[in-house]
């Protein structure tokens, strides 16, 4: 039996702790792999605004700071490797950065591995996919509401590009879109040779990789008794050890905070799925219906039992469109009836905007410190009743003037309002871009995974 | 039977997230007799009932004995999902913690084998 390949995570999303990877590599000296996950649903849209203004760019640049970090560990003779989707639209850019940094620092034996092929925008716009494939996977609704104002198309792209880069003999994996369990896969399938069809190991290490996909999470982030965890500025960042078998140990270097239990576990793995006995994932199909979880020492759960069929036969994209601007605003009230007299105040503002000829297509008041996140589902009015309230408004519209007309009508409140407004100190807002999230499908033949290797 | 009221969140915790559009709430019993109690009492059409204020749409609910656990899909609670929900809660971080708080009746004989029991 191999060792266990040990996998980290220290990136869940892009803006995560800038100093998590050379703190998670300090901690656990003999990690193999490290996954640094930078693509939310909509971030690749905002790649592909920088990427307009300037072509080389168009990937994660915080990601370079990384490598920067990094840079100690290999010259002090590291194995380490890094996955990343920080390579988003364009990971050779990425890796030409890559590579200048390390070829600055005297670490010419590096290797970088490009994955790309995850661009289906072409495809989309071409009409070659079947209508059925990528109309709205929730909505139904047909591709061609959005065409013309489509930004971006990427298809999830599975492990085999990852253990392709890896085989290849790459050591830090440039991505653009890939499903972030399989950023874990790919060195387990490199590593321990697994067959394509290996379908139950497979799901064991898509399991490992969706407990670590967020970060901090597992090690007791964003956990029902977060309060009660010990250390929390120095929250540990997780490492799977992966077996041949498929199954891990979720763990955290020792030293750092908060907890890696049966119960973070349990709700990492829950996190974000839908049906449990068909988790898809472009590698395989896993139920989590055979899992068990056992505590073998503090911070150390043992998930073992994952079962795998084939995957499904198209990819799921995610693609963006246009979809006009929006603007957000806070400002504070204090004193009695301080909810009555916020939402009086969000009225106010819409109707000066109204009178200034603009009809905005969505508009929302939230009372912040009522239950407002949760609208209607706590009791109403709190008992007692607040006496500060902070208003939220935030609005969406076509037309970029709208919103500069609706920035413009907020602070006249500060002399205008009731009295106990205040924290008005953020200033007018800026209107920003909005991009629709549009999922689809795409058949698997349409989409043609490419490896690269690129030397220093 | 004597029964008591409590709120979820004595027998179970829970996470929640964003799916696409809509969001999932996992909830986890404590103890597998909490898990029994819930598989009865915490039903899709509960649930859907406690989040309809928000417009969730048709809720449905998977079960995880294994874990001790239920899953529930929200299609529609996001309105308009992630990038394009006005809402502060965009992403359906806040519905786990919010359905900790449903009222639930349950014998009072059973609730102490379905509290958490302490590490530490």
């Amino acid at each position: 039996m191999p060792e266990p390949l040990k996998i980290g995570n220290a990136q869940g999303f892009w803006g995560d702790s800038a100093d998590a990877p050379s703190r998670l590599v300090a901690g656990q000296p003999d990690l193999d792999y490290l996954t640094l996950d930078y693509l939310a649903e909509v971030s690749l849209s905002i790649l592909a605004l920088q990427r307009d203004r300037d072509p080389s760019a168009g990937y994660a640049r915080d990601f370079l700071d990384v490598v920067r970090s990094l840079v100690p560990f290999w010259k002090k003779g590291s194995k380490l490797r890094l996955v990343t989707n920080a390579g988003g639209l364009n990971p050779r850019g990425c890796a030409e950065a890559c590579a200048a940094i390390l070829k600055e620092s005297g670490l010419r034996s590096l290797k970088m591995g490009m994955v790309t092929g995850d661009d289906v925008l072409p495809a989309l716009r071409s009409g070659s996919p079947s209508d059925d494939l990528v109309c709205n996977l929730e909505t139904r609704e047909p591709l061609s509401k959005v065409a013309n104002s489509l930004v971006t198309a990427n298809a999830y792209l599975g492990a085999d590009g990852v253990a392709e880069a890896i085989r290849a003999g790459a050591d830090i994996i440039l991505t653009g879109r890939v499903a972030d369990p399989s950023m874990a896969v790919g060195p387990c399938i490199a590593h321990f040779g697994w067959s394509p069809t290996d379908y139950d190991r497979i799901a064991g290490a898509t399991i490992a990789g969706h407990l670590i996909e967020c970060g901090a999470q597992v090690c007791g982030g964003i956990s029902s008794h977060w309060l009660e965890l010990p250390d929390l500025a120095n929250i540990g960042f997780p490492v799977v050890e992966v077996a041949g078998d498929g199954s891990c140990v979720v763990t955290k270097p020792q030293g750092t905070g908060g907890r890696v239990t049966l119960e973070t576990v349990k709700e990492q793995l829950l996190y974000e799925i839908g049906d449990p006995g068909n988790y898809l994932s472009p590698d395989v199909t896993v139920s989590f219906l055979s899992l068990e979880l056992e505590e073998m020492g503090k911070d150390r759960v043992w998930v073992r039992g994952a079962k795998g069929r084939a995957p499904v036969d198209s990819y799921k994209v995610s693609a963006t469109y246009r979809e006009g601007y929006t603007a957000q605003c806070l400002l504070t009230i204090f004193g009695r009836n301080a909810e009555e007299k916020a939402k009086r105040c969000g009225e106010i503002v819409f109707e000066r905007v109204r009178q200034a000829g603009y009809e905005l297509e969505r508009t929302s008041i939230e009372c912040l410190g009522t239950g407002a996140v949760v609208p209607g589902v706590l009791p109403h009015p709190l008992q007692p009743e607040p006496m500060e309230v902070v208003l939220r408004l935030s609005v969406a519209d076509r037309r970029r003037e709208a919103l500069d007309r609706f920035a413009k009508e907020i602070f006249p409140l500060v002399t205008a309002g009731p009295q106990g407004i205040t924290g008005y100190s953020a200033g007018r807002p800026n209107p920003r871009a909005v991009f629709g999230y549009w999922p689809c499908l795409i058949e698997k033949s349409l989409v043609r995974p490419q490896v690269e290797i690129l030397e220093i | 039977m004597k029964t008591t009221s409590i709120r979820l969140g004595e027998i179970a915790h829970a996470r929640s997230g964003d799916k696409g559009s809509g969001a999932n709430v996992g909830v986890i019993a404590y103890t597998p007799a909490g898990y029994e109690l819930l598989r009865n009492l915490l039903s899709a059409d509960r649930v859907e009932e406690f989040f309809r204020p928000m417009g969730v749409g048709k809720v449905t609910r998977y079960e995880i004995p294994n874990l001790g656990a239920l899953n529930f899909l929200l299609p529609h609670i996001l309105a308009g999902g992630g990038s394009r929900s006005l809402r502060t809660d965009a992403q359906g971080k806040t519905l786990g913690q919010a359905l900790l708080e449903l009222p639930i009746e349950i014998p009072e004989d059973r609730l102490s084998a379905c509290r958490r029991t302490r590490r530490e």
